[in-house]
């Protein structure tokens, strides 16, 4: 995200080559692509799609100049093969929560890897797993980051349209509400006292949740990144403040909302992890 | 403003209000009117009394918004909800142009909205000083901004005088309430048993005509005069104006600013519910194949990060320097700039702050205090 010289350069003349690698996660962001629809056969006329395993059993080996990864890394296997992935591709973007932030399953951060094998498996001992999920960026340079669980499908093409066009991709930060409130949609916390998390998300799906009079529950990542500086977005503090103080959640019921499916990237993290604390001091 | 008005005033039975939509409707208007929808109302299409939110009322605190049901037979008994008159002429998201690329010339068409007349029941006269400023905003001298001017001149404006006060109201003390003085085409104001309507301009006059009304009796001017400065009266907040702009200048460093930087979101939702918030962001949209692209205006706030920045640095990076720019210039600069208060005093960014940060608190906050900061900095 942040090496704008690489994406500034424009790709291979022609039709450049798309690559689409999975690691750990559900394939919903890979499903977000084949359901591109009419826009899938432009995408297909506008790029060379040459190692796509969830589409088509035709894989060319790289090098490619667009890898899309979806997915945290989970393994040891993992955490070699996505250094080869890297080595493979000019430009290389994540693509969902999971390769972005780590995804649901970087729960497993806060809990005991080697207690779930056991309760799971009958023969634990062949499971190679790391105690942590982690997101791309901490094992290699990624060149852009797509949010979302899944992704939006809008955002994945303009970020491809930029990317042929030679122009740095270029996405809104800002909160959910705004979005909501270009819509028309009721706040669902001031007029229904539902704990939303669309004050501190970044915008990008829509508002999907809160236009189905849902609170959003921080799919998208936190606003404006990852707390580069004291008093900046996204102010998770206050938020939860309002979630315990005016709606009334008990500190476990905050831990909760912040402790998702990006409850691992630093402000979700670190919010979390004040509530387990006002959790524990109020069990003493 | 709850001086009285001079203008004709007459009075219509409410079991009789359909007509009114009818001769809206026969005029060629489409009629949007507020509309209970998700606990709340939004402007939506009208087409029989039963659509407008009967007997509903609303409340409202900072941070909080709820409608109930009490039965009465009030048509307006809900002040407002989040939107103001703003969207139906300054449009959330507007395609402004389509360019197209082939055989290596480009060609740029504009999209301009469609010409309609829409008829808007139910604007409180906050919501009409708001759309004033919107005016002086966009239609000003040269820059006069064509896609707002088509919305704006489709607009028939029926304003309801306020007679019940929210928590959060306090147009009285911006003089921009809670009767409507000006710019609207009709003027209604609810009895219990009559609807009591004033003409504010010649197409407003052109309705009346049609209508089976006759003068509104002294008792019955004299009750709505009453209950509007009841109304005006019964306001719990205040904003004290004496003292700008300057005083909200000389604050410019004052602690009170982190305070409220610790609990604001910089979520954006006071600019998008507020009536005179204009800003607004210009998105490309080109299509995978290079050969066209849709420009389109959406509303944007000076809470985001991509406001702030000009020349490879964002000059208000921190949630502090947004607030302090947002408060800054709705209560001062833009007296500077415009020649009046950029606030109406509808409220709406008290109630829709989902932490309720409550402007009419934080203004004396800073400015009271000011004095005392400096006299302490004297002492010492």
């Amino acid at each position: 995200m942040s090496d704008t010289n690489r994406a500034n350069q424009p790709v291979t003349p022609g039709r450049p080559t798309l690559a689409v690698f999975k690691f750990a996660s559900c394939d919903g962001c890979q499903l977000s692509i084949l359901n591109l629809e009419d826009d899938l056969l432009a995408l297909g006329q506008a790029l060379d799609i040459a190692y796509f395993p969830e589409a088509s059993s035709e894989m060319r080996k790289g090098p490619y100049d667009i890898a899309l990864v979806e997915g945290s890394i989970t393994t040891p296997e993992d955490a070699h093969r996505i250094l080869s992935v890297r080595k493979q591709a000019t430009w290389l973007m994540t693509i969902g929560a999971c390769a972005t932030a780590g995804g649901i399953q970087a729960l497993r951060n806060w809990g005991d890897v080697e207690a779930f094998k056991r309760t799971v498996y009958p023969s634990p001992q062949y499971i190679q797993s790391l105690s942590t999920s982690t997101p791309i960026s901490e094992h290699i340079h990624v060149d852009f980051e797509l949010w979302g669980c899944p992704i939006d499908k809008a955002q994945l093409l303009r970020v491809i349209t930029d990317l042929l066009g030679g122009v740095h991709p270029r996405l809104p930060t800002h909160s959910v509400c705004i979005e909501c409130k270009r819509r028309g949609n009721i706040c669902v916390m001031v007029a229904k006292g539902i704990p939303c998390l669309g004050p501190v998300t970044r915008t990008g799906c829509g508002a999907i949740c809160p236009s189905m009079g849902r609170d959003c529950y921080g799919c998208f990542g936190p606003a404006e990144g990852l707390h580069e500086g004291p008093g900046l977005p996204p102010n998770t503090a206050s938020l939860a403040k309002e979630f315990h103080q005016g709606l009334r959640l008990i500190p476990v019921e905050v831990l909760r909302r912040f402790r998702g499916i990006n409850g691992s990237v630093r402000p979700f993290r670190e919010e979390s992890q004040a509530w387990e604390q006002n959790d524990r001091a109020s069990h003493e | 403003m709850v001086t009285q008005s001079n203008n004709h005033i007459d009075a219509i039975p409410k079991v009789l209000l359909q007509q009114l939509l009818d001769v809206l409707s026969a005029k060629g208007y489409r009629t949007v009117g507020p509309v209970v929808r998700d606990g709340s109302v939004f402007w939506d299409t009208i087409r029989q009394v039963a659509d407008l939110p009967l007997g509903w009322r609303d409340e409202q605190t900072p941070g909080r918004y709820r409608i109930e049901q009490t039965g009465s037979t009030r048509i307006f008994g809900v002040v407002h909800g989040p939107q103001s008159v703003k969207p139906l002429a300054f449009a959330p998201r507007e395609p402004l142009l389509t360019i197209e690329r082939s055989k290596g010339r480009v060609s740029v068409q504009p999209t301009m909205p469609k010409s309609e007349k829409v008829a808007v029941l139910g604007v409180r006269a906050c919501d009409l000083a708001g759309l004033a400023i919107q005016d002086h905003i966009f239609l000003k001298d040269a820059y006069r901004d064509p896609y707002y001017r088509i919305r704006r001149d489709g607009l028939f404006l029926i304003a309801v005088n306020c007679t019940r006060a929210l928590a959060t109201c306090f147009c009285a003390s911006m003089d921009t309430g809670p009767r409507a003085s000006a710019n609207f085409d009709l003027a209604l104001t609810e009895l219990d048993e009559e609807m009591l309507v004033e003409a504010g301009s010649e197409a407003g006059r052109e309705v009346v005509r049609a209508l089976t009304c006759a003068p509104a009796s002294p008792a019955q001017t004299r009750e709505a005069e009453r209950q509007i400065k009841a109304c005006a009266g019964s306001q719990t907040r205040q904003l004290d104006r004496s003292r700008l702009p300057s005083a909200l200048y000389d604050a410019h460093e004052h602690p009170r600013w982190d305070d409220v930087a610790a609990r604001c979101l910089a979520c954006g939702n006071c600019t998008m519910v507020c009536p005179t918030c204009f800003c607004h962001s210009v998105e490309e949209a080109p299509d995978l194949t290079q050969t066209g692209s849709e420009q389109s205006r959406l509303w944007d706030s000076c809470f985001t990060q991509e406001h702030g920045y000009i020349h490879g640095k964002n000059i208000r990076p921190t949630i502090k320097d947004r607030y302090r720019m947002w408060l800054t210039h709705k209560l001062a600069s833009w007296i500077d700039q415009f020649g009046t208060s950029g606030c109406v005093g509808c409220g709406r960014c008290i109630t829709w702050c989902p932490v309720g940060i409550d402007l009419t608190e934080e203004l004396p906050a800073l400015l009271n205090s000011t004095t005392q900061v400096k006299k302490e900095s004297i002492r010492s």
